[in-house]
């Protein structure tokens, strides 16, 4: 990377604010004195870099990193994509990180007291890393609704939690992944949070090209990271 | 030109995707950022996450990202060979309270080519945070270089000590105290970066 490259800014017409009013925890947990914009010196333009090393061989396909006994229950879906900067360039070799819950919408996760049942067979964790153009491909099961305390019958809609690093420690993103035509989406606060001019990249695209005959119906999603921005070189 | 994707809270169950070790999985990082073999002063970063009641906020994770004891980063901008990895990650526990072992970060040059005050940069994530929030743990026995800092010199001089981690000697050896308080009027200094 040259020296004299930074990195676009956080653009707040495409991410949620902080404070959410229907979102009711983030009113005491959002920020809300004015965030102070800081330059890029190399704390800013590095980040960690994640090798191959840091993921397993079924990792990326979760209807097998949980077995114990059998298949997990559900409908087998493919979720893949590419990671690009703002440019459209690929964000090739960068970590890729996914949770989510079961069929039956419930979560592994201690804490979950939703009453479904929990499958043996599915654990809803799983990680890989992009290929040189920057793609990734996850196997998995349908994640089921679930139900939260936010407001009276609360439902989360079907989504998949990502979390990315891309290329540097400001270029980070966690977001979580929907489905078209979720009627929960129109009711849903964490979703609404988001302007309504870029809410709908969160949605991901079924796909008859990534469907698998007999195998698995295939979703795309493109997930943009910030990206470089090149700045005026001072030669002197 | 496609546009940034939007963020979302990492919600309450990341636990078993992010910091997976309680469920039998190895994890990517852990708040154990050197092993014994890494030069530099260890040091132990411990503190709270404290939500706007002045409550703890026991589903939150944060992550440090630092320099070696010789101000390098593991990264190809960076270009030197670093003594570590730099990367940590750890979720808060029932009392909001996270803990980081690690060396304390040598100076590194600014984008002013000054140098910059030792310090961690950190990201927060949690339940009820559409964004994760940035900001960084300065400490406290480097007052004279805290004094010229580029980044500490835009932030309020009222506000600064939100930033920088209190030391004290312990028989186990030093140990930095950071709160993180989201809200409230300790509410820590966040950047855009
Ligand atoms: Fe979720």
């Amino acid at each position: 990377m040259k020296p004299n490259t930074e990195y676009t800014r956080r653009d707040w017409d495409s991410h949620p604010p902080y404070i959410v009013p229907d979102y009711k925890s983030t009113l005491l947990r959002g920020p809300k004195k004015p965030l102070i914009p800081i330059p890029h010196s190399l704390s800013e333009l590095t980040g960690p870099v994640f090798g191959h090393d840091k993921v397993g061989p079924l990792d990326h396909d979760l209807t097998k990193n949980g077995v114990q006994n059998g298949d997990p229950l559900g409908e087998r879906i493919i979720v893949t994509g590419r990671v690009l900067d703002e440019a459209g360039r690929p964000v090739p070799h960068t970590l890729v990180e996914l949770w989510q819950a079961n069929a039956a919408g419930r979560y592994v996760h201690r804490w979950d007291q939703h009453n479904a049942p929990l499958d043996p067979n599915f654990f809803g964790g799983g990680r890989t890393v992009t290929d040189a153009e920057g793609r990734y491909r996850f196997i998995t099961i349908k994640p089921g609704a679930y139900p939260w305390g936010n407001h009276h019958n609360a439902w989360r809609p079907n989504h998949i939690h990502f979390s990315l690093f891309g290329p540097s420690f400001v270029t980070r993103l966690v977001t979580q992944m929907y489905f078209p035509g979720d009627p929960l989406l129109e009711y849903d606060p964490i979703y609404q949070g988001i302007p309504e001019v870029s809410r709908s990249r969160l949605i991901s695209r079924f796909s008859l090209d990534v469907t698998e005959p007999m195998q698995a119906l295939g979703y795309e999603f493109d997930i943009v990271l910030r990206g470089p921005r090149a700045t005026p070189v001072d030669e002197d | 030109m496609p546009k940034q994707t939007p963020s979302q809270t990492v919600g309450p169950y990341f636990a078993y995707g992010l910091t997976p070790q309680p469920y039998g999985r190895p994890g990517i990082a852990d708040g154990r950022i050197v092993n014994e073999t890494v030069p530099g002063e260890r040091i132990i970063v411990t503190g709270r996450v404290i939500d706007g009641a002045g409550k703890p906020v026991i589903d939150s994770m944060i992550e440090i990202w630092q320099a070696d004891a010789q101000g390098r980063y593991a990264h190809p901008a960076d270009g030197r060979e670093a003594d570590f990895h730099g990367f940590g990650r750890t979720g808060t526990d029932e009392t909001g309270t996270f803990r980081i072992e690690t060396v304390k970060p040598g100076s590194v040059t600014g984008s002013d080519a000054r140098p910059q005050a030792p310090h961690l940069n950190v990201t927060v994530f949690a339940r009820g945070m559409p964004n994760h929030a940035y900001t960084r743990i300065y400490f406290s026995d480097e007052s004279a270089a805290n004094e010229s800092d580029a980044v500490l010199g835009l932030v309020d001089a009222g506000r600064r000590g939100t930033l920088i981690a209190a030391r004290q000697e312990t028989a186990g050896g030093p140990v930095y105290r950071f709160d993180i308080n989201l809200q409230g009027d300790a509410e820590t200094v966040f950047f855009d970066p």
